[in-house]
């Protein structure tokens, strides 16, 4: 028997630390010798701290949302020969749950099984074969021949042909080459890159060995955020042990070729997440784009041929060599080859990561891996590639997920970040945080985002306040084409998507919002007022006691009445009124 | 004459607010001194060192590796990683993402300002708290999620979040009163 923790980053923020204290301290009471590790996220967040329990035949049970002490009956149960311990069990390898059934794992094959920080379990598990493959038996064109045929396309977000960038910086000339993995995930919303570099990085370096290989680098730079300090950390930890085992570094098993990989820490710009302005930062600059052509395969790092990648592209490149281009390619659509990678969140039931076949439906998605909407509240929309993406409205929700259809809805792919939102997210907010979100992120260069995303947040912040004008629509619509048309770089050019795809959606809220000085999803603070029934309510008080602004007034026996004035619009009294007398409401 | 770009300046008098020891990142310098484009993680091990970029230390970067002032003060201000004013011990960011922000984040925001009495971006007056933001701290799952030195804490509601905060208080607090008894 044996045992695996999940400890990613959502796993130690549920208390996984205080759960593996829990099983050293049974394990040392018991005198048990069992083998327990650590092991990356295998994508159900919402159950974590996650325990596995891997019996001797092999059979493996997950448990949920475990703390120390159910950790020790856990342990307790199955070395009694008693488990499965039903009541935290949550899925197993006899009978995987419909988290687990509906998704097909490539990039996230080894996500949650493996301790990633142990390279040996990344070998045992078919790791660095590919890189063997590829070194041994093919050339540099076998290898973009295979990807040709794989249809792999870059996950960060725009679906490149990967082949093709490799082809590019592959056909340059000059001795000195780079090759760049981005793993600067800026999308509020997205945690994909965070929850793959944590939970495998060797699949990762692996990827961008045999792509160093083919364009002809010898020197790769992995450039991660700096607020995701447990990927760097393991990164750090896999790069020593791929270069003492001989996977980089000098002569690389026997073939001569020569690699190696160093972090560059980002400092929290999302503009990074833009190829030319990612080198600009990799250079110690401030990180501004520039236009392209020269594109980086001719002139990237320290203006020498560059090859960037995402990190969840590089990941899928050792299964393809491994399962063959035309494996990969029998999954997914026509267009779409292939898996994506979702990171699910918002008011959903099971949110996490997902891995799943091009082609499926965003319904599927949303109801069946993700259980549905919270609360069994009504869905409103789901917000697809952040702020670069657009909300996708109830009656879309066939659409299947591929390149082209989600372009239609005017949304994008993006890198996988999948927000959804029900009856009480007000579409014109959302529409205001993600402008926000991107003018404050502008990097000032161009006009049209720096100034232009200004002025369509002025508009939408007077909607939200209660003082939008009649012809407030149009004038959004028009700044947007101005911008999408001008903009310099990727950031500019999306940025208007989460406000087109709102007003063409959800044309009604804006409406409301400006002609009634109403808001439909009781959220927007200037347009509600909290009241309290004065027959519902039975003066205990705790309203008044919770107020923040203490503007609830009463005595005993006597109803409490709030002071509109001075009330901020924070919903505390909504939340606290005891359900029985349900007495404060919004109007 | 204020110019900083000028030479020769007695810029310890300059920038006297800045108490700094600037020989505390000497190492630093000498690590990446001759490495091309190397100024951001300089930048990043400096804070780590003083916990923010005092102007003293961006000026005397910029001196010893021979890169512009501007350049330097540049890159601090245009990153939101850098901080040019010191935090507190405790550096509270709470996540602005999007599954944050449709779960509530805003109504944590007032919380936290109400309990600490101080906005975000500012440090409570006995330096114990700074209360900031971030764009995104990727454990939406968890969401609303803060994050106080490193360790993430979520789902919060207001008053789940305010109870962390004077558990913090009240540990420093008796922390302090121990220390004084010795």
């Amino acid at each position: 028997m044996k045992l695996r923790l999940g400890m990613g980053s959502c796993g130690i923020a549920a208390g996984a630390l205080d759960v593996w204290d829990g099983i050293k301290e049974e394990l040392e009471q018991s005198g048990l010798d069992l083998q327990a590790a650590p092991t990356g996220c295998v994508g159900m967040c919402h159950h974590e701290p996650l325990l596995d329990v891997i019996e001797d035949d092999g059979s493996v049970y997950t448990y949920g949302k475990v703390n120390a002490e159910r950790a020790k009956e856990i342990i307790r149960t199955h070395k009694a020969g008693k488990g499965p311990l039903e009541d935290y069990l949550v899925s197993s390898s006899l009978q995987p749950n419909e988290f687990l059934q509906a998704q097909f794992r490539v990039a996230l094959r080894n996500c949650g099984r493996i301790n990633p920080e142990s390279i040996d379990e990344y070998i045992a598990a078919g790791g660095y074969q590919a890189l063997y493959k590829v070194l041994k038996t093919m050339s540099g064109d076998d290898v973009i021949d295979e990807l040709k045929i794989s249809g792999l396309g870059g996950r960060g977000g725009a679906g490149f042909p990967t082949w093709f960038k490799w082809n590019a910086t592959r056909n340059e000339t000059g001795s000195q080459k780079y090759l760049v993995c981005n793993a600067d995930e800026g999308d509020p919303g997205a945690f994909m890159d965070r929850s793959l570099l944590e939970s495998d990085p060797h699949s990762v370096l692996e990827g961008m060995a045999i792509a160093a290989y083919v364009i002809g680098a010898s020197t790769g730079v992995i450039y991660c955020r700096a607020e995701y300090p447990l990927a760097i950390k393991r990164l750090q930890i896999a790069i020593a042990q791929a270069e003492e085992k001989g996977y980089l570094g000098e002569d690389i098993l026997g073939s001569g070729f020569h690699l190696t990989i160093r972090i560059k820490q980002g400092a929290g710009a999302f503009v990074c997440g833009e190829e030319t302005a990612l080198i600009a930062s990799l250079e110690g600059e401030r990180g501004m784009p520039r236009l392209k052509p020269p594109y980086p395969s001719e002139k990237g790092y320290w203006n020498r041929p560059t090859n960037i990648n995402n990190v969840e592209t590089f990941a899928n490149v050792p299964w393809i060599i491994n399962s063959g281009g035309a494996a990969f390619a029998a999954i997914g659509t026509t267009d779409s080859k292939g898996t994506k990678v979702f990171a699910l969140a918002g008011k959903i039931k099971r949110g996490g990561l997902v891995e799943v076949p091009m082609g499926i439906s965003l319904r599927d998605i949303i109801f069946k891996v993700g259980g549905g909407i919270k609360d069994d509240r009504q869905f409103k929309a789901v917000q697809l590639g952040g702020p670069s993406g657009g909300c996708i409205p109830e009656r879309l929700l066939d659409t299947p997920v591929d390149y082209k259809s989600i372009k239609a809805t005017g949304a994008i792919m993006g890198s996988g970040g999948m927000i959804v939102v029900d009856e009480a997210t007000c579409m014109v907010d959302m529409a205001r945080y993600f402008l926000d979100f991107t003018q404050k992120e502008s990097c000032g260069k161009c006009v049209q985002c720096r100034i232009g995303t200004k002025r369509m947040l002025e508009v939408l912040e007077r909607i939200c306040e209660g003082n939008g004008q009649a012809g407030d629509v149009a004038l959004l619509q028009d700044l947007a084409a101005e911008i999408k048309a001008a903009a310099l770089c990727g950031l500019g050019n999306s940025a208007p998507n989460p406000v087109l795809t709102t007003i063409e959606y959800f044309a009604e809220e804006y409406r409301a919002h400006i002609e009634e000085k109403r808001c439909p999803a009781k959220q927007c603070k200037h347009l509600i007022t909290f009241v309290i029934d004065p027959v519902k309510c039975k003066s205990c008080g705790i309203c008044a006691k919770k107020c923040p602004v203490n503007c609830i007034t009463g005595e005993k026996k006597q109803p409490y009445v709030i002071e509109q004035e001075k009330c901020i619009k924070c919903g505390t009294c909504l939340e606290v009124c005891p359900t029985k007398f349900a007495a404060v409401s919004v109007d | 004459m204020n110019c900083c770009c000028q030479p020769d300046r007695n810029w310890e008098e300059i920038f006297k607010q800045d108490k700094v020891d600037l020989e505390m990142i000497t190492g630093v310098l000498n690590k990446y001194r001759g490495e091309e484009g190397s100024l951001i993680a300089v930048l990043q091990e400096t804070q780590a060192i003083y916990g923010y970029l005092p102007m003293l230390a961006l000026r005397y970067i910029a001196d010893e590796l021979g890169i512009k002032a501007a350049k330097v003060y540049g890159a601090a201000t245009f990153y939101t990683q850098f901080r040019l004013k010191p935090v507190g011990k405790y550096l509270i960011l709470l996540c602005e993402g999007t599954a944050c922000h449709v779960n509530g984040a805003e109504r944590l925001e007032i919380a936290l300002a109400e309990e600490l009495k101080i906005e975000k971006g500012e440090t409570t007056a006995d330096g114990v708290f700074t209360f900031d933001t971030a764009a995104c701290l990727g454990c939406c799952s968890l969401a609303p999620v803060m994050m106080i030195n490193g360790q993430a804490y979520g789902p919060l509601t207001p008053d789940s979040a305010r109870k962390i905060i004077r558990d913090i208080y009240a540990r420093e607090k008796a922390d302090q009163e121990r220390g004084q008894a010795v």
